[in-house]
């Protein structure tokens, strides 16, 4: 089983971004690493100088590197972004449907957790047009990820860890919070690097949000059900960026996988940097996505 | 432009039908159909009576078959396509890849509608659509504004539909796990959002709160009417910030925005509520299709019959204006 570092979800100023990229590519047990911006198109110009550094060191390292293309893709400047996406040469990860018009015939692609692949009839419709390898969407049970990896239609990937990415709309809610429209956000989710909380009245942890996107409160950690998926016949497991303590979250997972560590250590060890301070899995099971089945 | 009318039972498709619905768009009952709530949509026997009648009358029925196929099961989804198209359908509402492939495959002859689920939100992928599965119409995610909508119909072939009134998502629709994060129960897979078996109402501290799977919602005065814990329309925290995080306790009204949408180029004007009584839908039904005739005989619209209808009072244009983001 091996490990992808999904694309960053969050809004990091460029050296931070720079930083995290050069240390993935120099430290990182992982195979592959999918760059570029998912949430929101504005982000982009603040580090986009830096790409080609990130590509060239992280291919030198052996990584195989996709570049994502935007989870939620409306204006003409984002369609554009996307057709100059297929033209950079390397694997597109497709996170909204839509850049499929921009991949010729038969070319090669990856499919990301935003789209819906729910079943067999999509996940090979997807594999006929060219998908080399499909994240699933993290609402799936564990048993309709088994049905799908035992179609063999193509490689199927579960995402293992990070804030869950629950909903993408129009609205920008950081510009919400800040009383601003999304035109004028003045970039406050840079505020933010592992999103920002949001609570209930009663001070339960909820959700948090990034921009235009809504994550969950609680950071998913697949490690409990590492059997499970290894008999469901995933290929793979992907590993969604956070501010701190990154590279050793990639070392830890590789340990788990290769038998070093237990899923209850690495729980134990990676709680401190997890955003939100708390795990959940309940996706798996088919239960309500926010519960935990492990211990700590 | 045609006025598309939610039908949840036979009796509210005879009424929409009655109150002058050019189409009404209805589901079976059970999870292939992203209104799947207790007591709602059509037997088999049921809809083709439905669309008899509906036909004497010289309206059009609508299938929705937009939930995602459950890896495992897909051939409940693909009966009910076969099913639509026996009880004599106009159209079936789709939006899984796999579904779209199978029923363009299978039935070349029945007429696929992208549904809103599947959250095509520019004019490339509504042309994706267009020509991998011969998707004659897209009803559109509420994420755009009218002067997109615009640009979007000069850049495609085939007809749009939005929604002008009733319930109003704040996410991209088709595009959001919050429900079953919370419940394990979600539109796309259970076609059920913030569904009432997970509801639950406590009296604390003198107020009424309102739950979902054990989260606090809205908060309200004991006395003061309490809104349904929709889970994107609550009372949160934020940082030093209380209030409606993602999006007030309002619903859709677009009414003032049917003459714009007639220059967008828009073919059909859509109403959300198939849980909704057929009392309400004869009423929205009939105050749309008049407004609808006064904006095609160049009238001024009908002064608003439609607000004591809207949700907790509150009616918002949405997406279609700018500022809405």
């Amino acid at each position: 089983m091996d490990l992808t570092v999904g694309p960053n979800q969050f809004f990091w100023d460029a050296a931070q971004w720079r930083d995290f990229y050069a240390r993935i590519a120099d430290e990182a047990p992982v195979q592959r690493v999918v760059l570029g911006e998912l949430i929101c198109s504005k982000r982009l110009p603040f580090y986009q100088t830096h790409i080609p550094e990130a590509i060239a060191r992280l291919t030198a390292a052996g990584k195989q590197v996709a570049m994502t293309s935007l989870a939620l893709i409306t204006l003409k400047r984002e369609r554009k972004l996307t057709a100059e996406l297929v033209d950079m040469g390397l694997e597109v990860e497709v996170n909204d449907l839509s850049a499929l018009a921009h991949l010729p015939p038969g070319a090669a692609f990856s499919v990301g957790p935003l789209v819906n692949v729910y079943n067999e009839g999509t996940l090979r419709w997807l594999a006929g047009r060219g998908a080399t390898r499909v994240c699933l969407p993290p609402e799936l049970t564990l048993a309709s990820v088994g049905v799908l990896a035992a179609t063999q239609a193509v490689p199927v990937e579960v995402w293992g860890w990070g804030r869950l990415p629950l909903a993408i709309s129009g609205r920008c809610y950081h510009a919400r919070l800040h009383d601003r429209a999304k035109d004028s956000c003045q970039f406050v989710c840079a505020e933010d690097p592992d999103g920002r909380d949001v609570d209930t009245l009663d001070g339960q942890a909820f959700l948090a949000v990034n921009g235009v996107q809504t994550l969950s409160a609680r950071c998913a950690n697949l490690a409990p059900n590492l059997p499970a998926l290894r008999r469901a016949g995933v290929a793979g497991l992907r590993l969604s960026p956070q501010s701190q303590g990154f590279v050793d979250l990639c070392q830890m997972f590789r340990d788990l996988i290769d038998g070093r560590i237990e899923a209850g250590a690495l729980a134990e060890r990676a709680l401190p940097d997890a955003p939100g301070g708390a795990y959940c899995d309940g996706f798996s099971g088919g239960a309500a996505g926010v519960t935990w089945s492990g211990r700590v | 432009m045609e006025l598309i009318c939610p039908a949840g039972t036979p009796a509210a498709l005879r009424a929409a039908v009655d109150a002058g619905a050019h189409a009404v768009y209805c589901g079976f009952a059970d999870e292939t159909n992203a209104r799947n709530f207790p007591g709602l949509n059509f037997s088999r026997t049921e809809m083709a009576a439905g669309v008899a009648y509906a036909h004497a009358h010289g309206a059009k029925v609508l299938v929705a078959i937009n939930t995602f196929p459950r890896a495992g099961s897909e051939p409940l989804w693909h009966r009910a396509v076969a099913d639509a198209k026996t009880a004599g359908a106009d159209a079936v509402i789709l939006a899984d890849l796999g579904l779209l492939a199978h029923t363009a495959e299978h039935h070349p002859d029945l007429r696929r509608h992208l549904s809103v689920q599947a959250a095509a939100a520019n004019p490339d992928a509504i042309n994706f659509y267009a020509e991998a599965f011969g998707v004659r119409r897209v009803v559109l995610p509420r994420v755009l504004t009218v002067a997109e909508i615009t640009a979007i119909n000069r850049e495609i072939d085939v007809e749009t539909e939005v929604f002008v009134f009733g319930g109003l998502c704040v996410m991209a629709e088709g595009r959001c796990s919050l429900s079953s994060y919370i419940t394990g129960k979600s539109p796309n897979m259970n076609g059920v959002c913030s569904p009432p078996s997970h509801v639950e109402y406590a009296e604390e501290r003198g107020e009424l709160a309102a739950k979902l799977g054990g989260y606090t919602i809205h908060r309200n005065a004991k006395d003061a009417p309490a809104p349904y814990p929709t889970l994107c329309k609550g009372c949160f925290t934020s940082g030093e910030r209380t209030g409606y995080v993602f999006e007030d306790p309002a619903s859709l009204d677009a009414t003032d925005l049917i003459p714009a949408l007639a220059k967008s180029g828009v073919t059909a004007l859509k109403i959300e509520g198939r849980q909704r009584s057929r009392a309400y839908v004869a009423k929205v039904v009939r105050s749309f299709r008049a407004a609808v005739e006064a904006v095609e005989a160049g009238r001024p619209l009908p002064p608003g019959a439609l607000a004591s209808l809207t949700e907790g009072q509150q009616a918002t244009a949405g997406a279609y204006r700018k500022t809405w983001r």
